[in-house]
């Protein structure tokens, strides 16, 4: 087992239930543990937290054994270097912010200067909330606290259920962002709890399929949600794209920004002056494919690719994975009757057409 | 006016009444908490046994109390062996039976309240690293408060009005067990209709303020 990986096995049964789990998970990144409800992933994760103990459960995060029932070990829940971020918040409604970010970390023994509180309340943008109630907060503060609470007590792991599920679509933006950087500059494992195709694309290295408490898929984001974001309800409409690109112009009489791809020129409906370089985001239903270039189209960011692999499901819907010039992967959700009257199969090449309105980096 | 045996009634009363909603807060903040977290099958009985109270007569209730402190009673053995008075027709008899009395009053209301904020900030704390007691301290019981304060108001006015069981448990011995409600009854019986009136009139002021206190705050606490 790596450095800091993680080794969960959880066997659990209830009356309509059962949840039968062996994981070995990385020791950084994001991992996403992805299903419909009742797939048993949130289930899974409280097993990791001890707040549900699974009777022959084995837990090992690191070099620490945090539950081995067949030595009889089960380490309780606060006595574990975990943090954990609900999907309602859960701030203690009787405490100011900073008592709220207090509680775990004092507990921990950490100081601030130890757990850089000041950095983290900056990057989450909470510094400011340091005297407010949580009665006062919108559901993103709140949530953005959350974060921070946990992340104080200097966690070996950090679990996520459903961060942004009781999040109206304004408020997950404005968290959205948040976790991306978290992301990017936390070194510890993430467990990422979520029925959201699109959370799990943008924030996650890696994704964990469950259904019916088993493991169904394990992979990319990318690889493994067109098949399985036919499980949660909704879910094909969910799968994102998000791509790399450098600003290289911004047309100010028409509104847009030109990047520069590999593939090709992408062009957003949305002027994004004070970056460099931006992730862009794209629905896959919003991502057509053409056999030979479009000339009298409405379309603007035409890239080219080749077909990788295809998911017929059995709805009408088929998911075409597309390798872009440059490397960059990318899919598109056509209908199966596309892909046959075109006769798409793997190893052709394609033009890729995404509508600019579709090219947001908000566009969730 | 009243009378200086109408103030000693009403300091007794007092005294009572406060003496008994500390205890009962002291006994019924754990046993709430333990009735809206236990899985046990004791749940049921225990809960059924708490809440007796409030659907016996107080006669009921004073008799067996009667015989449970008297000599020949466990309670009654016990403080013969510790080489201490018996408890009827005592104040600290008149605490323990209030004690009895007035339980459901005080741990329902926190009951409800631990049963009203679930599990979730509990396991919120022990993933900030609080032991169930430190959480049980630091975040159940303060999440409970307005449960904790209708216990005591409920508790203390329920003690105040209490009257059956006082006389059943400790007649109306001045100063040590004659309280506002057995005074009335005293009065009443030796047709002393003014003096009972003062009495009477305050304990309906009283109880007619605390529970205004309590809907009052009830109110508030829905709109606030």
């Amino acid at each position: 087992m790596a450095d800091g990986a993680i080794a969960a096995r959880f066997r659990l049964a209830y009356p309509g239930f059962a949840l039968d789990v062996d994981l070995e998970l990385p020791g950084r990144g994001v991992t996403a543990l992805f299903g419909p409800s009742g797939s048993g992933k949130s289930t899974a994760l409280r097993c990791m937290a001890g707040l549900t103990r699974a009777p022959d459960g084995l837990l090992k995060i690191g070099g620490d054994v945090w539950q081995d029932e067949a030595r009889g070990v089960f380490v309780p829940t606060h006595r574990r270097a975990l943090g954990m971020v609900f999907q309602d918040a859960s701030l203690f409604s009787h405490l100011t912010v900073k008592g709220n970010l207090d509680y775990g970390m004092t507990r921990a023994r950490v100081t601030a200067a130890e757990a850089g509180r000041d950095a983290l309340c900056e990057m989450l943008d909470i510094a400011a909330l340091a005297e407010r109630w949580p009665d006062t907060l919108s559901g993103g503060e709140r949530q953005r606290v959350a974060i921070a609470r946990a992340l104080l007590t200097r966690p070996q792991l950090l679990l996520m259920d459903e961060p942004l599920a009781s999040l109206d679509v304004a408020r997950r933006l404005d968290v959205l962002p948040y976790l991306e950087r978290l992301r990017d500059e936390l070194d510890i494992p993430i467990i990422y709890v979520s029925h959201a195709p699109e959370e799990v694309t943008r924030i996650a290295d890696e994704a964990v399929v469950l259904d019916r408490g088993r493991v169904v898929a394990r992979g990319a984001p990318l690889d493994v949600l067109p098949s399985a974001s036919r499980l949660v309800e909704g879910g094909r409409f969910g799968v994102v794209n998000a791509l790399k690109a450098r600003v290289v112009a911004v047309d100010d009489a028409y509104g847009v920004t030109r990047l520069a791809h590999p593939a090709g020129e992408i062009l957003i409906a949305a002027r994004l002056t004070t970056q460099r370089e931006a992730r862009v985001v794209m629905r896959a239903t919003d991502v057509a494919l053409a056999m030979s270039e479009p000339r009298d189209t409405s379309v603007r960011t035409i890239l080219r690719g080749r077909i990788e692999k295809i998911d017929a499901t059995e709805s009408a819907l088929a998911f075409v994975t597309l390798t872009l010039v440059g490397g960059d992967r990318l899919v598109s959700a056509i209908t199966r009757l596309a892909l046959d009257e075109l006769r798409l199969t793997v190893g052709a090449d394609v033009f890729v057409l995404v509508k600019s309105v579709a090219l947001d980096e908000r566009g969730l | 006016m009243p009378t200086s045996e109408d103030l000693a009634a009403i300091w007794l009363t007092l005294k009572l009444a406060t003496i008994v909603t500390f205890l009962l807060l002291l006994i019924g903040a754990p046993l709430a908490w333990w009735l809206a977290r236990t899985q046990s099958w004791l749940k049921a009985p225990l809960g059924a046994v708490v809440a007796l109270p409030l659907v016996l007569p107080p006669t009921v209730l004073g008799f067996y109390l009667l015989l449970t402190m008297g000599p020949h009673g466990p309670l009654g053995r016990l403080t013969t062996f510790l080489g201490v008075a018996p408890l009827p027709f005592t104040f600290a008899g008149l605490v323990v039976a209030s004690l009895v009395y007035s339980l459901p009053f005080v741990v329902q209301p926190i009951q409800n309240a631990f049963e009203a904020m679930g599990d979730r900030p509990l396991e919120a704390a022990a993933t900030l690293r609080a032991s169930p007691l430190d959480a049980f301290f630091t975040v159940a019981l303060p999440l409970a408060r307005p449960g904790l304060v209708t216990a005591a108001i409920l508790g203390f006015a329920h003690t105040v009005g209490e009257f059956g069981v006082v006389l059943m448990v400790g007649g109306a011995i001045p100063d040590k067990t004659r309280v506002v409600s057995v005074l009335i009854y005293d009065q009443v019986e030796s047709m002393n209709y003014e003096r009972a009136h003062w009495l009477a009139g305050g304990m309906l002021l009283f109880s007619f303020c605390v529970l205004l206190a309590l809907y009052g705050r009830r109110r508030n606490g829905r709109h606030g």
